[in-house]
């Protein structure tokens, strides 16, 4: 009764208001909530010096650079790769199409490990593609960028589809009559249209890839400051029974990835917009 | 439409001027075409097809019997009912959830809806270690509630518990987020109607809400299932990797991966490979119901 009459706008027929709130913010709050901010209350009681130490030593300073850095160049490659899949998804037709599209969503299915030993297996010196490569890329930081590249695979393709499904013919057809290129058309007035939703694409990729966990281990080799990435070392801090160190990393971690939430929810409203909804 | 543009799009047969310029007005070059197919195909074959291939490759390399063995042996087989658990726990507390978050934010309007989306959606951005983690915090020796739990000779983490608490986390939006776009875009009317025909709540849901939202919810418990099954990073720091007790299927594939038991391994692997699978088919199959279904309701109601 509280809930309905505190929170609601509108008075409305339907029943059900209170108990459904109700039990969606207990659940929501026992779950996610409290159990998220023992994270935040645990470094609040760590000193600032002490915060400092845990989170910006060389080690954890190296694994930032190769978590970000191979994250933002895998959701690059899926946003160059993924565009041109999403093109030929929607404007092409060819044989084995529908079940190449239904196929892009392997990674969202494949459970992380499996995708973790595959792509070592594969990589790996005398594996199906490793042997044919003239360097490493199993237990090297490339391997962390290759299996990142796999687990983002499906964002941009996805946010891209809808908004490319939904581009009229006729500003294409305008822009043709006006004598620009095939090419002109599309570098002028197709990628503007679709450029809030692939940087929405290429942002869901880069969030995915810096938290990513399971791939990423089997293929990384886990060497200190050259191949080991951030959730690693939060669990070998946590096997060394050193909590407060690895919720420090854990809180870093996790700022960064509500600011990103931020960024992408602000992309989102973008998109809308320039789709005119 | 589909028509002309075929025939634009197809070289012209008599190599005429003026229809070649039609041509590559509004569609690109045939061999642009097929270069953007070929690069699609080959990226796709590179990230998606070989990596699924060798997964059944390396499960068979050593002959089915080996296969069999290895799926079949004492510890894969706590490892797929320990799976089978957590899943079958988490899935069911996700649905309801999903369905009451669902149902007092498509249907109502109230104060804080978009941060409560938010917050739905909180679990998706946080890292599975950091999802093991902070149950770790709460429930661990050194957590919260660490001493109680001891005094009361109750275990959470490093047990089942754990594992299911973890499992639900990571899964928690998936079924919420399948439902609520789908019946925020089928509005109110119908549920207004039975109410003033007198239905009451539970025969308001049972009569109108679910048929109309059936195939969405099908959706998100499939996704949701599949998360659950498969998911390594938060389990592994909760569990605690005790054989045959605490193993849930992928963390036994990495400990037979690390004890170099590749065929063992890309054995139980191909299990989860499977169950992938045949999560995709039956999204297939289910979005394409979804979609028929917004589209009759669409006619309906113009």
């Amino acid at each position: 009764m509280l809930l309905s009459r505190t929170l609601l706008k509108r008075h409305s027929v339907l029943p059900g208001f209170d108990l459904a709130l109700g039990f969606t913010l207990l659940y929501l709050g026992f779950v996610v909530l409290i159990p998220l901010s023992a994270a935040f209350l645990k470094t609040f009681t760590m000193t600032w010096p002490a915060f400092w130490d845990a989170v910006a030593t060389p080690r954890v300073l190296a694994s930032y650079r190769l978590t970000f850095g191979a994250s933002f160049g895998a959701a690059l490659l899926n946003a160059f790769f993924g565009l041109i899949v999403c093109w030929v998804l929607v404007r092409y037709d060819f044989p084995g199409k529908r079940l190449i599209d239904a196929l892009v969503d392997l990674p969202f299915a494949l459970p992380t490990a499996v995708a973790g030993i595959a792509l070592t297996a594969l990589y790996a010196k005398n594996g199906w593609i490793g042997q044919f490569l003239p360097f490493k890329v199993s237990f090297t930081p490339l391997g962390v960028f290759v299996a990142l590249t796999f687990i983002g695979l499906p964002f941009v393709v996805r946010t891209l589809q809808p908004v490319l499904e939904d581009l009229h013919k006729e500003i294409e057809e305008a822009a043709a009559t006006l004598g620009a290129s095939r090419w002109q058309t599309f570098a002028k007035v197709i990628f503007p249209i679709l450029t809030p939703a692939l940087l929405t694409g290429f942002a869901l990729a880069f969030a995915r890839a810096l938290g990513e966990y399971g791939s990423v281990i089997f293929i990384a080799g886990n060497m200190p400051m050259v191949s080991e990435i951030t959730p690693l070392l939060i669990i070998t801090k946590l096997e060394q029974y050193d909590y407060q160190g690895a919720t420090a990393i854990a809180v870093v971690m996790l700022v960064s990835a509500f600011v990103l939430l931020l960024a992408i929810n602000a992309l989102q409203a973008w998109t809308r917009a320039r789709q005119g909804r | 439409m589909s028509a002309t543009a075929q025939t634009l799009s197809a070289p012209p047969a008599r190599a005429g001027v003026a229809p070649r310029r039609i041509a590559t007005a509004t569609t690109e070059p045939v061999w642009v075409k097929w270069l953007l197919i070929a690069v699609a195909l080959g990226f796709l074959t590179l990230f998606l097809f070989v990596p699924l291939a060798i997964v059944f490759a390396e499960a068979f390399k050593k002959g089915a019997q080996v296969y069999l063995a290895a799926i079949t042996e004492a510890d894969a087989l706590s490892a797929i009912k320990l799976t089978l658990i957590a899943a079958g726990i988490a899935v069911p507390m996700n649905l309801v959830f999903g369905v009451a978050a669902a149902w007092c934010i498509a249907k109502f309007e109230f104060r804080g809806k978009n941060l409560l989306l938010t917050l739905i959606d909180l679990p998706f951005s946080v890292s599975p270690v950091i999802s093991g983690l902070i149950y770790v915090l709460v429930f661990g020796l050194q957590g919260w509630f660490g001493e109680w739990l001891r005094d009361h000779d109750l275990k959470i983490i490093f047990a089942v518990p754990g594992i299911v608490l973890a499992t639900v986390f990571v899964t928690f939006p998936f079924v919420a987020r399948e439902l609520i776009p789908l019946m925020q875009a089928q509005g109110t009317e119908q549920e207004e109607a039975a109410r003033v025909l007198g239905a009451n709540g539970w025969q308001i849901f049972r009569r109108v809400t679910l048929p109309n939202i059936k195939w969405a919810l099908l959706y998100g418990v499939i996704l949701c299932n599949a998360r659950a099954m498969g998911e390594f990073g938060a389990v592994s720091v909760v569990s605690g990797h005790i054989r045959g007790q605490t193993n849930t299927m992928p963390l036994h594939i990495e400990i037979l991966y690390n004890e170099y038991q590749f065929a063992a391994a890309f054995a139980v692997a191909s299990l989860l490979a499977g169950l992938a699978l045949v999560t995709l088919v039956l999204k297939f199959i289910v979005e394409r119901r979804v979609k028929s279904q917004l589209a009759v309701q669409g006619d309906r109601s113009e």
